[in-house]
C-alpha cells in the first residue's frame, strides 16, 4: 500500500493524516509535506499516524526532521498513535522521549508545551 | 528446508518487492505471527541501509536477500558490496538530530528487533543476518 496525504487545520494546529506505508521509497513524499507546511509557516503540526501500516527508520527520520525544522520555529510536532507495532518502533530507538505522542488528535490539539 | 534467493536492483521501491517475499517466505515456513512483523520490518531495514549503500557505492548492482528455513530456524541474510558496516554506539535521537538519513539507524532499529544479529563486513561488502525460532514440526 502507498503513503496517504491530508491535511486539516484545527485552531492554531495543522493535522497531518498519515496512511499506508512510511519506507525508504515514500518517506521523502512525507519530508516534502512537512517541509511544505513549514515553509507556509505551519509550525505546530500533529501527525496522525493512526492509519499507517508500516514504518521504518527512514520514516523515523523524516518525523526528527520535521521535528527540527518546527522546533526552528518555537513551534512543535506531536504524534497520534495507538498501534502497539508501530510504537514498537519508537520505544526501541528511543524516541519515545523526543516526540510527545498521544492517544487522540484531540488530545494532541488541546495539548500545551 | 527451503531457500528463497532474491537479487534486488538497488531502488527504493524494491525494498518492498523485499518485504513481501520475505514475509511469504516466513509464512509458508511456519513463522509465528509475532515474528513475522517483525521480519518485515527487519528485513526492509536491512535491505533499506544496503539499497543506500549501492546507490552510493555500486548502482547497477544488486543486493543478494537469502530467506532459508531449517533446523536452525528462518534465517534472513541480506549482503551488500558497500564499505563495512559502522557500529551503532551512539543515541538514536542524537543521530538523526544530526543527520535525518543516517545509515546508521536502520541498523540500531534491526539490533533493537532480533536477538541474534551478525553483521559480516569484508574487503567485498558486507552480510547483514538473523534469525527467528521456527516451530517444531510433529509429524
Amino acid at each position: 500500500m502507498d503513503l496517504s496525504l491530508s491535511t486539516r487545520t484545527e485552531g492554531d494546529r495543522t493535522v497531518v493524516v498519515v496512511g499506508g506505508e512510511i519506507d525508504v521509497y515514500t518517506a521523502p513524499k512525507l519530508r516534502e509535506q512537512l517541509i511544505d507546511l513549514v515553509s507556509s509557516g505551519q509550525y505546530h503540526l500533529v501527525v496522525d499516524m493512526e492509519g499507517v501500516e508500516f514504518l521504518d527508520s527512514t520514516g523515523l527520520g523524516v518525523l526528527v526532521g520535521g521535528l527540527k525544522r518546527v522546533r526552528a520555529h518555537q513551534g512543535s510536532l506531536r504524534l497520534v498513535c495507538t498501534q502497539e507495532r508501530i510504537l514498537k518502533i519508537f520505544r526501541i530507538t528511543g524516541l519515545t522521549k523526543v516526540f510527545p505522542i498521544h492517544a487522540t488528535v484531540e488530545e494532541a490539539v488541546a495539548a500545551t508545551e | 528446508m527451503a531457500t528463497v534467493e532474491l537479487l534486488l536492483p538497488p531502488l527504493p521501491v524494491h525494498v518492498r518487492t523485499a518485504r513481501l517475499v520475505g514475509v511469504a517466505a516466513a509464512r509458508r515456513a511456519g513463522l509465528d505471527d509475532q515474528y513475522v512483523t517483525d521480519l518485515r520490518l527487519a528485513l526492509g531495514e536491512a535491505c533499506s541501509r544496503a539499497v543506500a549503500l549501492h546507490a552510493k557505492h555500486a548502482p547497477g548492482v544488486p543486493v543478494k536477500v537469502v530467506v532459508r528455513d531449517g533446523p536452525a530456524g528462518l534465517l534472513v541474510e541480506v549482503s551488500d558490496v558497500g564499505p563495512a558496516a559502522a557500529p551503532v554506539s551512539r543515541n538514536v535521537g542524537d543521530l538523526l538530530e544530526e543527520d535525518e538519513s543516517d545509515p546508521r539507524v536502520a541498523l540500531a532499529v534491526l539490533a533493537g528487533l532480533v536477538d541474534e544479529l551478525k553483521i559480516t563486513s569484508s574487503n567485498g561488502g558486507t552480510t547483514v543476518s538473523f534469525r527467528w525460532p521456527l516451530p517444531l514440526l510433529v509429524v
